[in-house]
């Protein structure tokens, strides 16, 4: 559908907003009937034996009501847009009440934040008000996926486990909030067949301790050698570089069952987390990273 | 000179049976909707869960249980008061049994999460069709039967019946067009805030035509036969109606305040919301003011006491709805519980209650009776309904000014007060309670159930004789 750019538009709708003001105008005035001496008449039809009608004039106060309505609205149009393109006397417009609400915001609060720019994180995380506050932030925007008490969920990474995807160095910590993440773990179905699945998910159980066939294992081995190791490394621990998890903790992003594991490695994972520096600023990125690296501290 | 035809009552029968059937399914979903955000281990199957439910309780509500009751009071009214048959009386068993089949595909469909996505409009393309196809049907034997009719002036009932019935087949096939991609699947053939304009303007007035005027037209007949009273004001029907009619059509975008609509589309509909205070209240003066000298009417009559309820209800929600439609106020009620505890204090205040109040009427009618197996029975339902509908208005307006000063509180650094799950679960009581107003409602329509059932049994239809005009 086209966008109504064309200049006709603003005076099509003028018309119509007017020519409605008007009518209510019109009808209201054409209907200012007092009340007659006597008894109030019939109207005069009879519908289905009963139905008949009154012809009382309009109640006063309903007249005035809408009389009000009418009025106010006319100099709300004056005031505000809404008629045509005009701006109105006030000159207001949603986008300018947003960015002087968010200005006035960023001169009282900012200093707040940007205090702490100037510590280091390690020293923020040991702040309690900082905390508090990150701690207020971290329910608004991460709790979503990481949970309120920052435990995670499925295939959200549980943050305080001191186990790190991509590394928990303080600085990687905030690299990882301000520019999010992605998570790509290439699907295996197709490359190593069903048993061979199967197999690699035997092996990959035994690395952290966990139950499993011995003989599958076994031949998992080989296959994780061939097709695994270039991310997970030769004794699967992993790789921060790449985000590749290691697989000899007992951390698990989608679980440790033999069929969660297989269907990880038949079809792959996607995981995103995303970038919060253009919606949060720096400022208060410091502030969560700080937060979040609290959580590893106790 | 009485002529020996009849009125034709079959299809107002069937119509007005299956008002009180889809008024329990639907209600019966909302209910178990209602149980499912108080206890989330509800939504067990993906076909029953609160996202497919939702739509089908507001889609059995509105287009099954209400339609029915639109389509049963009009076919009776537009008859008795034009003294004479439907036309094209096939084309009304047509609408019936169409009207039906788009009831079923929607239950089917629904909890299949076939959807077109658009809120009261979410049915896909070709059930949208057999809508326009029912519709238009349904014009034609309305307006054939104004035609025909034997009096001069046509009743004010029917402009409003008249009125709704034109403005939602323009409002369905305008915000219905779509692309086809499949059978089940259809694309908007709008796109962005364009199109989120036209679903709102849908939105809306489906709730100004469909759920107002056409009430307003079983009101304006209703009222006064069960009051035995005339209208209250020939002038001030014929002002508000067209004040009602003409304001309606500009009042969407106040469902799309503080978004990218434009801003002069949210000034002016928020400003025709305002002026709709006054035409709206027309109607509900109208009707209550038809009681003059008749008042003790109320002690005795419980389908009097169902009429009058449902004005009053109605005159408070179309006070509440201009009041928040006013952006400041519209900046604390949008997308909390508030609009809900709104949509029902007019849809089971209003719409349902008179819709009540009118079946209790009619059916001892259509079966050569005077009045329903049992009065007492009726009083208890009308207790039980009004109880219901209180408590369900009044936890969600807790609920939804509590939601929204929640949602909008920060801390001395600017921070949220509260996260978005600290508000949800302040919110399980009042949704408790919320559960309880929804199964009294249920309850009383049970009620109605067995009084019709036990009204109904043994008798035949009957179809009265079509009477000659009083000044013919």
């Amino acid at each position: 559908m086209a966008d109504f750019v064309s200049g006709f538009w603003n005076v099509y709708v003028m018309g119509l907003v007017a020519l409605s003001l008007l009518f209510c105008v019109f009808i209201l005035a054409s209907n200012m009937t007092q009340r007659e001496e006597g008894p109030v008449q019939l109207h005069g039809h009879v519908w289905d034996e009963t139905i008949a009608e009154y012809n009382n004039p309009l109640p006063k106060w309903w007249l005035y009501l809408a009389w009000a309505t009418v009025i106010f609205s006319i100099g709300y149009l004056v005031v505000f847009p809404g008629f045509g393109n005009r701006q109105g006397i006030f000159q207001w417009s949603a986008i300018g009440q947003y960015e002087s609400e968010v200005a006035k915001a960023e001169e009282r609060y900012a200093p707040i934040f940007n205090k702490y720019l100037e510590q280091d994180l390690l020293t923020v995380a040991a702040d309690p008000e900082a905390n508090a506050m990150g701690q207020r932030m971290f329910l608004t925007y991460c709790a979503q996926c990481h949970g309120s008490a920052a435990q995670g969920a499925k295939g959200f990474p549980n943050l305080t486990d001191d186990e790190w995807l991509h590394g928990g160095e303080p600085d990687t910590v905030k690299t990882t909030i301000l520019g999010g993440r992605m998570g790509v773990m290439p699907p295996f179905g197709p490359a190593l067949g069903a048993e061979g699945v199967k197999d690699v998910a035997n092996y990959v159980r035994s690395l952290s301790g966990l139950a499993s066939d011995s003989l599958r294992a076994q031949r998992g081995q080989e296959l994780f050698a061939q097709n695994c190791v270039a991310c997970h490394g030769a004794e699967g621990k992993g790789n921060q570089a790449l985000g590749a998890p290691d697989l000899t903790n007992k951390s698990w992003l989608y679980g440790s069952s033999e069929a969660t594991i297989i269907e990880t490695v038949t079809n792959g994972r996607v995981n995103q987390m995303p970038a919060f520096k253009e919606f949060l600023g720096d400022a208060k990125v410091h502030l969560l990273a700080a937060y979040v690296l609290s959580l590893n501290k106790k | 000179m009485q002529s020996q035809a009849t009125y034709n009552y079959k299809v107002v029968r069937q119509f007005a049976i299956m008002t009180v059937v889809w008024g329990i399914v639907g209600m019966l979903v909302g209910v178990i909707a209602a149980a499912q955000l108080v206890w989330p281990e509800l939504n067990v199957l993906e076909w029953l869960g609160y996202g497919r439910l939702r739509p089908l309780h507001t889609n059995a509500v509105i287009f099954a249980f209400g339609g029915c009751a639109l389509f049963a009071t009009s076919y009776y009214v537009v008859q008795r008061t034009s003294h004479t048959s439907l036309f094209a009386p096939w084309l009304a068993s047509l609408t019936f049994w169409g009207w039906q089949l788009v009831i079923l595909l929607a239950v089917v469909t629904l909890p299949l999460g076939l959807t077109s996505g658009k809120e009261y409009a979410e049915l896909e393309w070709p059930i949208d069709i057999l809508i326009a196809v029912v519709w238009v049907s349904y014009a034609v034997v309305f307006f054939g039967t104004i035609a025909k009719r034997k009096v001069s002036h046509i009743y004010v009932a029917n402009w409003f019946y008249g009125a709704f019935i034109l403005a939602v087949a323009l409002l369905h096939i305008v915000n219905s067009a779509a692309i086809p991609v499949s059978l089940t699947k259809s694309y908007s053939a709008y796109a962005g805030v364009q199109d989120a304009m036209i679903q709102w303007w849908y939105g809306h007035n489906a709730v100004g035509f469909f759920l107002t005027a056409g009430f307003l037209g079983m009101m304006y007949y209703f009222v006064p036969k069960q009051a035995e009273r005339p209208v209250y004001s020939y002038r001030l029907s014929v002002v508000h109606f067209w004040a009602l009619i003409f304001t309606y059509m500009w009042a969407g975008p106040h469902h799309l305040h503080y978004t990218a609509l434009p801003d002069w589309t949210q000034s002016v509909g928020m400003l025709f919301s305002l002026i709709l205070l006054a035409p709206s209240w027309g109607g509900m003066i109208n009707g209550i003011m038809t009681l003059s000298g008749a008042w003790h009417k109320l002690r005795t009559d419980p389908i009097l006491k169902f009429l009058i309820t449902a004005l009053s209800f109605y005159g408070m929600s179309t006070f509440e709805g201009p009041m928040m439609s006013v952006k400041t106020v519209n900046a604390l009620s949008h997308y909390t519980d508030w609009t809900v505890g709104h949509v029902h204090s007019g849809a089971l205040g209003w719409v349902a209650m008179i819709s009540i109040g009118s079946v209790y009427f009619l059916l001892p009618r259509l079966y050569g009776k005077t009045e329903m197996y049992s009065v007492k029975l009726i009083n208890a339902h009308f207790w039980v309904a009004t109880i219901g509908v209180v408590l369900y208005i009044a936890s969600m307006w807790i609920a939804g000014v509590m939601q929204g000063l929640m949602w909008r509180a920060t801390n001395a650094d600017g921070t949220l007060t509260y996260s978005f799950v600290e508000g949800v679960k302040a919110s399980y009581p009042f949704w408790t309670i919320r559960l309880v107003g929804g199964l009294l409602f249920l309850a009383g329509m049970l009620i109605m159930f067995y009084n019709m059932v036990k009204t109904i049994a043994g008798q035949k239809a009957y179809d009265a004789p079509v009477l000659t005009p009083a000044h013919a």
